[in-house]
């Protein structure tokens, strides 16, 4: 028996076929992104500001954000509710498993479009009813997509190309409403969705330790933000806790996030909050069931956020007034299981 | 013994994952099913989760997919997209879904209720991982109440692929032959899909339901097993596991 031999394919024209009529938000041109990322600076500076200043220097009403982690578990927080006391406006976003974020974001009317995998719910907790009222009534606009489907949007720009190949969503309903378009694979001539590249505007992760030039830890699941990192043109990061240089270089094979895709470093202890954040603290379940209640009225939502974000000048206010150290204690403890 | 029906349906499902598979999960009943399984019947299940938890011995019942008990003393913490091409790959054997709607080819509808998309008369959170875990792993189960407007003739949105349109049609969409809609585990009977048609079948009626009562919970022409049986009752020891070791703070089963 000799070696199998592969056919290549025959010289042949191949056939595209716009699978969903929705609107692609963003540019997925890989030549594009080059070009941004060529002028992006390299510098090795202490990138270290507040939240605050970061948004503000970052983040323009319009554009593109992701955010990190997993709707409720190790989301940055503080950045999302800058944006909000901010009054950054008609922002597009993905929408990989948004939850709390999503929240947020729609509570302070920031986002005008979104790229739809999960959206609304809040997985076990329920469901947020400001949230599915901006959906059902046209405020955001809604492109379908899946989980996978933008996870592998984000690798796609990560690796600098303008596509990625993928075999979920054909035959349904979500592809029709999304901005994917099938093809022929050219070498098996088997059918494929093409997912268009994802290059965010912005990305925002909270990661649990960095260095001031911006090298990141990341303990736990990385969920997507190893892609999203790198597929952002800019990306602001809050870490937990600010560590030397050296305990960066003493590990290297924990770096997920190298300083040079990193344009700014806040550190912000719980700021994850109310959310999860892998072997420190767990979600606040109460506070979350609060922010679910205070939607059910528009004026008592109103309140909710005057209080929790307008009204206070930062994200430590914010914890102080939720509870502070003697309820960020009890949430390190149900993280432990010293209690349940 | 009284058992709820949902300690039935989680006892029901938690029989048909085979030892030395992998299965990918969600919160809720599916987690427990996988839980009981791993009890009782498959020791060596691999339980995943979408957002990168691998092999967890789950202290409690999750919230989140993604929070920091779906990979509790895990064999790994990995990544979404690690996760989701493990499916593609083809390596994942079992998956469980939810939804507002299924029809009779296993189709499953968690994006919107209503004829016009712009102006959905309600909106669901959509797809999450669902569609991607329906297209790639080899065999997709659901647990659910069974009722004629769930069960539906005509469903509004296909979020996540069942059989489609039937023999073939995923094939012919381009999904990964041989994967598919497997068992839907109801309160009423548990479902299968019929070889040729790839419709949906009761498979077997649950103790005290008849098969009037599951044709009147079903909005579409349901196909009836030649072996038709009645669904065995969660024994003692199902029901000791699930009440004391997989959800001791009723979170799931006392929501029947």
């Amino acid at each position: 028996m000799g070696e199998p031999n592969f056919a290549l394919p025959e010289a042949k024209q191949v056939l595209y076929q716009p699978a969903g009529g929705r609107r692609l938000f963003s540019d997925p041109d890989a030549d594009a992104a080059r070009e941004y990322f060529h002028n992006k600076s390299r510098k090795k500076v202490d990138k270290t500001t507040t939240a605050a200043e970061a948004v503000a220097r970052l983040v323009s009403d319009g554009d593109y954000l992701g955010v990190g982690g997993f709707g409720a578990n190790r989301i940055p927080t503080a950045i999302l509710h800058e944006i909000v006391r901010q009054h950054k406006k008609n922002l597009g976003l993905a929408g990989h498993t948004a939850t709390h974020d999503f929240q947020i974001l729609v509570a302070g009317r920031c986002v005008n479009r979104c790229d739809v995998a999960y959206v609304i719910g809040l997985e076990a907790r329920g469901l947020s009813k400001r949230a599915r009222q901006a959906v059902e009534s046209g405020e955001i606009e809604i492109t379908e997509w899946t989980n996978a489907a933008l996870a592998w949007r984000y690798k796609a720009a990560a690796m600098g190309v303008s596509f990625i190949p993928a075999r979920c969503m054909l035959g349904t309903d979500t592809v029709q409403y999304s901005a994917a378009v099938e093809m022929e694979c050219p070498f098996t001539g088997k059918k494929y969705l093409a997912l268009p590249a994802l290059y965010p505007d912005v990305g925002v992760i909270h990661v649990h330790r960095a260095d001031v030039y911006g090298n990141c830890q990341i303990d736990g699941i990385m969920v997507s933000d190893f892609d999203l990192a790198r597929a952002s043109k800019r990306l602001i990061i809050t870490t937990e806790q600010l560590i030397p240089e050296e305990m960066i270089r003493r590990a290297p094979d924990r770096t997920a996030i190298p300083y040079y895709l990193v344009d700014a470093v806040v550190e912000v202890p719980y700021g994850s909050y109310p959310g999860n954040m892998a072997y420190m603290y767990y979600s606040d379940e109460e506070h979350l069931q609060e922010w679910l209640q205070a939607e059910q009225d528009p004026k008592t939502l109103a309140d909710f956020i005057e209080r929790n974000i307008y009204g206070v000048p930062d994200f430590w206010s914010y914890l102080m007034l939720n509870g502070g150290p003697a309820r960020l204690a009890g949430l390190r403890h149900q993280e432990t299981l010293l209690e349940k | 013994m009284s058992y709820n029906r949902m300690e039935l349906m989680i006892s029901l499902a938690s029989r048909f994952l085979e030892d030395e598979s992998i299965v990918v999960v969600g919160t809720g009943a599916p987690c427990a099913a996988a839980m009981l399984a791993q009890t009782l019947y498959a020791p060596n299940l691999m339980i995943m989760f979408e957002a990168g938890g691998i092999g967890p011995l789950l202290p409690s019942m999750p919230i989140s997919v993604g929070d920091s008990r779906t990979f509790y003393r895990a064999l790994a913490a990995s990544s979404m997209p690690e996760i989701m091409e493990t499916c593609q790959r083809g390596m994942v054997d079992y998956t469980f879904l939810g939804g507002a709607q299924i029809d009779m080819y296993g189709n499953i509808n968690s994006t919107m209720i209503g004829s016009d998309y712009s102006r959905p008369k309600v909106r669901f959170p959509g797809s999450g991982g669902a569609n991607d875990l329906a297209s790639f792993c080899w065999r997709t189960m659901m647990i659910t109440v069974q009722d004629a407007r769930r069960f539906t003739n005509k469903i509004d949105f296909i979020t996540s692929p069942g059989y489609l349109t039937g023999k073939g049609a995923r094939e012919a969409a381009g999904l990964p032959p041989g994967s598919g809609p497997y068992k839907v585990i109801t309160d009423l009977g548990v479902l299968g899909f019929d070889a040729e048609t790839k419709r949906m079948q009761v498979e077997s009626i649950h103790p005290g339901i008849t098969r009037e009562q599951i044709a009147a919970n079903t909005g579409f022409e349901l196909l009836w097993s030649p072996d038709l049986d009645t669904s065995e009752p969660p024994t003692e020891q199902e029901l000791a596991v699930l009440r004391e070791k997989v959800d001791p703070y009723r979170y799931i089963i006392g929501r029947s």
